[in-house]
């Protein structure tokens, strides 16, 4: 059973999504004029995933993140105003204007980081969650990953280990059914993603990634069995991106038609491949 | 005079992927949005359309995958080309191409080759940062086994891509993603190419300015500023790193007494090291009237920061400065 969150909880977590939203959109906005440069992932339509999960978390879990990263970095509690300096390449942005949308970290509250490399956090996750049994502290990593990682060898030898060692690792696989042009059921012949889970011994579970509250319960009981002790788990949560994508040829998926809840989505069109020229690379 | 025609540099790579495949049934292309989505950054485009998705493959994210698929079906009759999205995701597929793809025809003593190559685009520029803007080549062309190239112009892209597709042995073409929307001047057809020959860009005689890649382009075009100050300056593009043609490179030195070498990746352990020592251990060395100089990109991952990312790599205007010194002050 989802719980139902109190009035006050609710605003919260509205609130959040909100801010992942409305910030997302003034990125978009700024890069349409001009005036941020590089590559952009939005994940508009989305943000319930990372809203959700890190209301699972406490102080001293860490995450991390993707190329899609900005919902994961402001739902574990990033300054909105640090965050937007270091997408416009500011002194005064989060990693001085070093690193940009890819990279962006605020290693502070836990976020050690968004990661150009797909599948590039998964075995950071597992050292994380590694470095919290050897320190003997009961925190969990959260782990932040595309459906198209799935097919990087990184996530593999990443959940073997956080298996073997019984890590307190959650890895959060947003299934937002592309990875880039190449759609999830096309790539993996298994009818959920999670059902991979069973191969490394470890409990796996599919969720509706735009309901924040039954991402937030399904993480909440991972996070729990983790901080036991107990190990790693592994959930899916099925989404879909609204803008930003650059997508072609796509086939109207279940999730498509719906947003999490926030009121005006927009669609995307579906870009030709002339846009993903023009656009140099997936923003 | 042979008929030119104008095309992009991407274009040029499409076109001689096209004419390889029309005329030989064993090259197929293996890449991460190569099909529908055109390639990443175009080079693909529609191919797809014109010769299907078993010639064109789409695969899933899996760079270490790709490239031992493209071990196994080299080893076995097939002419593959590989396309990496981004030269830095040639890390993930490490193995394949350092321990296995370099090395079989080796370890089986000639029994079998892997005709291989790798396309994989490389370079800083476009605001990507760190781990899609790296210039790697150096790493590669210290494998024994593996052969470097690095186009610097549409021409060139085409036909030694055309040359590597004949050869037994695996190749890395590292392309520019700023070179991939430029327009070039190509003749109606690809010239043959041999890997390993080098060529002169620009003839001149106070100093030899040696290049690759992108820097070819912003030596040429630093040679034309050098020019309206008195300075003539020879531009050379190795085009393959390896084999090295160093023998066009230290007459190009014999003949001017400077030389200063220009790439985007980092100086330390560089490319360029290896054309520095190649002078300095040469005839060609007494030539020189002045020390050799290298001018590279710094030590440092590439910034986000647009200003900070062209500072990191050699301009033009750093060319230019860099070649005045070395003639006015010597
Ligand atoms: C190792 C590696 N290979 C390829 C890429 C290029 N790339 C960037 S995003 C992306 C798609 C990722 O898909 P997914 O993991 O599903 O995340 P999504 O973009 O859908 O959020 C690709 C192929 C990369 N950044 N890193
Ligand atoms: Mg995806």
């Amino acid at each position: 059973m989802v719980e139902t969150p109190t009035a006050a909880e609710g605003l919260a977590i509205l609130r959040t999504m909100w801010r992942i939203r409305l910030f997302e959109e003034a990125v978009e906005d700024l890069y349409g004029r001009g005036m941020m440069h590089g590559t952009m992932h939005l994940s508009i339509g989305e943000e319930a995933v990372p809203t959700g999960a890190c209301l699972a978390l406490k102080d001293g879990d860490q995450i991390t993140s993707t190329h899609r990263g900005h919902g994961h970095c402001i739902a574990k509690g990033a300054d909105l105003g640090r965050s937007m300096a270091e997408l416009l390449a500011k002194d005064n942005g989060y990693c001085r204007g070093r690193g940009g949308s890819m990279h962006i970290a605020d290693v502070a509250t836990g976020n050690l980081g968004a990661n150009g490399i797909v599948g590039g956090g998964l075995p950071i996750a597992a050292g994380a969650g590694l470095s919290n049994k050897l320190r003997g502290v009961d925190n969990v990593c959260l782990c932040f990953h595309g459906d198209g990682s799935v097919g990087e060898g990184a996530w593999h030898e990443a959940l073997t280990l956080a298996s073997m060692w019984d890590l307190p690792v959650v890895f959060v696989c947003e299934n937002n059914q592309y990875g880039m042009s190449m759609p999830s059921k096309k790539a993996f012949k298994v009818e959920n993603i999670s059902d991979k889970a069973a191969g490394f011994g470890i409990p796996g579970e599919t969720v509706d990634g735009n309901d924040v509250l039954a991402v937030r319960e399904a993480v909440q009981r991972a996070v729990d069995r983790a901080r036991r002790g107990e190990g790693p788990s592994f959930i899916e949560a099925l989404t879909y991106r609204w803008r930003g994508a650059l997508e072609v040829g796509q086939e109207p998926l279940p999730h498509q038609g719906r947003d999490p809840g926030l009121a005006r989505p927009r669609p995307h069109r579906a870009m030709g491949r002339r846009d993903a020229r023009h656009r140099a690379c997936h923003p | 005079m042979t008929a030119t025609r104008t095309m992009t540099y991407a274009e040029a790579i499409r076109e001689a992927m096209f004419q390889a495949m029309t005329a030989d049934p064993r090259v197929f292309l293996m890449g991460e949005d190569v099909g529908i989505y055109g390639g990443a950054f175009g080079v693909t485009n529609d191919l797809y359309e014109k010769l299907g998705t078993d010639r064109i493959r789409d695969t899933t994210i899996s760079e270490l995958g790709i490239m031992g698929a493209g071990v196994g079906a080299a080893l076995t009759g097939m002419r593959p080309i590989v396309e990496i999205q981004f030269s830095d995701f040639l890390c993930q597929a490490m193995d394949q191409v350092v321990n296995q793809a370099a090395k079989l025809h080796f370890m089986v003593g000639g029994q079998a080759s892997v005709p291989l190559v790798i396309r994989a685009p490389g370079g800083s520029g476009t605001g990507a940062a760190a781990q899609h803007s790296q210039s790697l080549e150096a790493w590669f062309a210290h494998v024994p086994g593996l052969k470097v190239v690095m186009p610097s112009d549409a021409t060139d892209a085409a036909s030694l891509l055309l040359a590597a597709l004949e050869d037994p042995n695996p190749v890395l073409i590292l392309e520019h993603k700023l070179l991939y929307k430029q327009s070039f001047e190509v003749p109606e057809v690809f010239p043959k190419a041999l890997l390993g020959q080098g060529r002169i860009v620009r003839e001149g005689t106070d100093l030899t300015i040696v290049a690759t890649s992108i820097e070819v382009q912003r030596a040429s075009e630093a040679a034309e500023l050098l020019a309206a100050d008195g300075i003539s300056a020879e531009v050379i593009d190795p085009r393959t790193i390896k084999p090295l043609d160093l023998p066009l490179i230290l007459a190009s030195v014999s003949k001017t007494g400077r030389v200063l070498l220009v790439q985007e990746a980092v100086k330390f352990n560089g490319f360029m090291s290896e054309v520095a020592a190649g002078i300095a251990e040469s005839p060609a060395f007494g030539d020189l009237q002045a020390p050799i100089r290298r001018l590279c990109g710094l030590d440092t991952p590439i910034p986000y920061s647009p200003q900070l990312e062209r500072a990191s790599v050699p301009q033009v205007a750093d060319i230019v400065r860099e070649a005045t010194a070395l003639v006015k002050e010597w």
